[in-house]
C-alpha cells in the first residue's frame, strides 16, 4: 500500500487551531463524535480535553505520575500505565478508537503495541515524528551526528525515544502486519498538513510528522 | 524488675464508651424483626440498629447523596466533634465547608459499621435474647455484611442511587463492595488506599493484634463486660502494632528519629526513653478509651475475609463486568499496608471491564495514614473527580 491510495484529510489550518495543537486537532477530526476513545500516552490530557468538547468518551493512559495526577485533577479518566506492558489488560473491542500520539517511538516493542491498539480498538490513530524528514537527513548527512529538533531536543544518550522510524518504515510495518490504512496525513514543521496529493517519498522527505488512521486489515 | 511501666490506664471511663454503644449521640436507624440483616455466615441478625450522621440536605431529585465509609477504627463522626474523645471529626480535611465534600452541595451520610462500637449493633451491644452484652456470641461479620446494612440504611433515608461512595482503607473495601454488589446504585466511587482482597501480610498483622487482645487476662474469652472490665493492655498493644503499619520508616524517622523523650541520656531501663516509644504508648492508651476490644477482633476479621475476586470465581474483572460507575482509585507511594500494586491490580480489572476509571498514585512519605492527613494533591484529585462526576450527573452547586 502506498500513501497515494489514501485520501488526505480535508484538514484544518493552523489559524483554526486556537489553544489546541495542530496535530491534536487533526486527530480529533478523525474521531467520530460520540465514540469511545483510549488515548495511550495522554500527557497532560490536552487531547482528551479537546475530545471531551466534541462529546467523546475519552480515557487515558500515561506513564508519568505527574502527568496522570494533572489529568485526574482536571477530572479526566486517566490511569498510570505503560503502553508496552499495560495494554494487554484491556479486552478486545473495548474502544472505537485507540490513539497513540507521539508515543510509538518511545515504546520498547512498537509492533506489539500497534497490534494491541487494533485489538483493543476497532480503529487506531497513530502519530509519530518522521525520521525521514529532510532536516533529520541533513543533520546526519552534513553534521554527522544524531538529529535533534525543536520537538525532539534530547541527545541520543538521554532520549526516551528508542525506536525512531520514517513514514516509509511505518507504512511497511502496517503492510507487514496486515493493518489497513484508512487515512494518512503528513504535517510540516509548523504542524500544518501537506495539502497536496504527493508521492509518498515527498511526504517522507517533507513531513515532519505522520498521522495515520488505521483499521484492521483482512484476516484480522 | 527495673523501670517497667505498662501501658497507662485510660483516662476516659468505660462508661463514656459503653454508653455510646447502645445510645449513640447521633441518629440511629432501628431495624426490627421484619427487617433482619442477612449475614454471610448464614445468620439473620435481628433486631439491629445502625448509628449514623448526615451533613447537608438531600436535593429534590435525590441525586446528591454521598456515603462515606469509615476505616477500621473510624466511626460516623466524620465531620463533627467526637462525643467520647472531644476531638475534631476524623475526615474534616475532606468533608466540610469549602472542602471537596461540601455539605452545601452534597447530602453526606456516614454510618458506623455493623460490628462497630459507636452505636451500630456489634459485640459490645446488648443481646436482646439474653439481656447481656453479646461478646463472642455475636456472629462473625464481613465487609459485604457492612455494605448490606448500609444499603438498608440508605433505603430508610429514601435514597436510591448514591452520587458517590467514598472511603479509605477498610472504607475503600466497602466502596469496592458497594460497586460489586450494587453497581446501579453507585454513580461514582472514590476508593482510597485500599485493595480488593486482604493480603497475607495484612492478615498476619491482624492476627498479631487479635492475639495481643486475647493474651490479656482481662479479656476473659470475650466476656469481659460481664466482669465490668476491659482488656485495655492487650488492645493497646494491638493498636501500637497496627499503628506502625499505618506509618512509614521515613515518616517515623522524620517525626522522631532517635530523639529522647524529656531526657538527655538513656535511663538503662525499659521506660519510654525514645520519643517514638512514648508516641506509640500514647496511641495505644488513647485508642482503648474509645474502642471496644471485641469489636476490634470482629472488624479485623471482616477485613481478613474480604476478597472480591474470590466471590466471583477468582476473576476480579467479573465483579465489575459491564459496570457504569465512574471510579477514582488513589494510592500513596509510601503505603506498605495497601501498596500501589494492589490499586494497580484493581485498575487492571476495571480496565478489563471497560469501566471509566481514574487512578492516581500520590507521592508522600506519610504511609497508609496519608489519606487522613493534609495532602493537597489528594484533595485536588478528589475535588476534580467529584466535580467532573457531578457535571456528568447534572448536579449543580454554588461552587460551579
Amino acid at each position: 500500500m502506498s500513501v497515494q491510495e489514501v485520501l488526505p484529510l480535508n484538514g484544518l489550518t493552523a489559524e483554526q487551531s486556537g489553544p489546541f495543537r495542530a496535530d491534536h486537532l487533526l486527530v480529533a477530526e478523525m474521531v467520530k463524535p460520540g465514540s469511545k476513545v483510549l488515548d495511550v500516552g495522554c500527557g497532560d490530557g490536552d487531547l482528551l480535553q479537546l475530545l471531551e468538547t466534541r462529546g467523546i468518551d475519552g480515557r487515558g493512559i500515561e506513564l508519568s505520575r505527574e502527568g496522570v495526577n494533572r489529568c485526574v485533577a482536571k477530572g479526566l479518566a486517566v490511569v498510570q500505565g505503560d503502553a508496552d506492558t499495560d495494554l494487554v489488560n484491556y479486552p478486545d473491542d473495548a474502544f472505537d478508537y485507540v490513539i497513540l500520539s507521539q508515543t510509538l517511538q518511545a515504546t520498547r516493542q512498537p509492533k506489539v503495541v500497534l497490534e494491541n491498539l487494533l485489538r483493543i480498538g476497532r480503529r487506531a490513530i497513530v502519530s509519530f515524528p518522521n525520521f525521514g524528514f529532510w532536516r533529520m537527513r541533513l543533520q546526519l548527512l552534513v553534521g554527522g551526528h544524531m538529529p535533534r529538533t525543536e520537538n525532539l531536543p534530547a541527545s541520543w544518550y538521554d532520549t526516551a525515544n528508542i525506536h525512531f522510524c520514517t513514514i516509509k518504515d511505518f507504512i511497511e510495518l502496517c503492510d507487514a502486519i496486515g493493518v489497513k490504512m484508512e487515512r494518512a496525513e503528513a504535517l510540516d514543521l509548523y504542524g500544518r498538513p501537506l495539502r497536496l496529493r504527493l508521492p509518498w517519498w515527498v511526504w517522507n522527505l517533507f513531513g515532519e510528522q505522520g498521522v495515520f488512521l488505521l483499521s484492521r486489515g483482512q484476516g484480522k | 524488675m527495673v523501670g517497667v511501666k505498662s501501658v497507662p490506664s485510660p483516662a476516659i471511663s468505660a462508661d463514656d464508651r459503653s454508653h455510646e454503644v447502645d445510645h449513640p449521640s447521633s441518629e440511629v436507624a432501628q431495624f426490627g424483626a421484619d427487617q433482619p440483616l442477612r449475614l454471610d455466615c448464614g445468620i439473620d441478625l435481628t433486631p439491629f440498629q445502625i448509628a449514623y450522621k448526615t451533613y447537608g440536605e438531600l436535593n429534590a431529585d435525590r441525586s446528591n447523596a454521598v456515603l462515606i465509609c469509615h476505616a477500621l477504627t473510624g466511626d460516623q463522626h466524620v465531620a463533627n466533634v467526637h462525643p467520647v474523645t472531644g476531638k475534631p471529626g476524623w475526615w474534616e480535611t475532606l468533608v466540610g465547608p469549602g472542602r471537596p465534600l461540601d455539605p452545601s452541595r452534597y447530602f453526606i451520610i456516614c454510618s458506623n459499621v455493623i460490628g462497630g462500637c459507636m452505636g451500630s449493633t456489634g459485640p459490645a451491644s446488648i443481646n436482646p435474647a439474653t439481656g447481656k452484652v453479646w461478646g463472642l456470641d455475636f456472629p462473625v461479620i464481613t465487609i459485604p455484611d457492612m455494605v448490606r446494612a448500609q444499603a438498608m440504611l440508605i433505603d430508610r433515608l429514601g435514597v436510591d442511587t448514591l452520587f458517590a461512595v467514598v472511603g479509605g482503607s477498610m472504607g475503600g473495601m466497602q466502596v469496592l463492595q458497594w460497586t460489586a454488589a450494587y453497581p446501579k446504585r453507585v454513580y461514582s466511587a472514590l476508593a482510597i488506599a485500599c485493595s480488593t482482597r486482604h493480603s497475607a501480610q495484612n492478615i498476619a498483622f491482624h492476627e498479631l493484634g487479635r492475639q495481643a487482645v486475647m493474651a490479656d487476662p482481662d479479656w476473659h474469652n470475650g466476656a469481659y463486660a460481664d466482669q465490668g472490665i476491659h482488656p485495655h493492655r492487650g488492645l493497646a498493644v494491638a493498636r501500637m502494632a497496627a499503628h506502625i503499619t499505618y506509618l512509614s520508616d521515613a515518616a517515623l524517622h522524620r517525626k522522631f528519629g532517635r530523639r529522647m523523650q524529656d531526657r538527655e541520656l538513656p535511663t538503662f531501663s525499659f521506660d519510654a526513653d525514645f520519643q517514638v516509644e512514648s508516641y506509640l504508648r500514647y496511641q495505644g492508651s488513647s485508642f482503648v478509651e474509645r474502642f471496644d476490644a471485641n469489636s476490634y477482633l470482629y472488624l479485623t476479621r471482616a477485613m481478613d475475609y474480604f476478597d472480591i475476586a474470590g466471590d466471583h470465581g477468582g476473576v476480579l474483572a467479573k465483579a465489575f463486568a459491564g459496570i457504569e460507575t465512574r471510579f477514582c482509585v488513589v494510592s500513596f507511594t509510601s503505603d506498605w499496608l495497601f501498596p500501589t500494586s494492589e490499586s494497580r491490580a484493581l485498575v487492571h480489572a476495571l480496565n478489563a471491564s471497560s469501566a471509566r476509571v481514574s487512578f492516581a498514585e500520590i507521592e508522600t512519605d506519610r504511609g497508609h495514614d496519608a489519606f487522613l492527613l493534609d495532602v493537597p494533591e489528594f484533595f485536588d484529585i478528589s475535588r476534580a473527580f467529584l466535580q467532573s462526576a457531578g457535571k456528568a450527573r447534572g448536579l449543580t452547586g454554588k461552587n460551579d
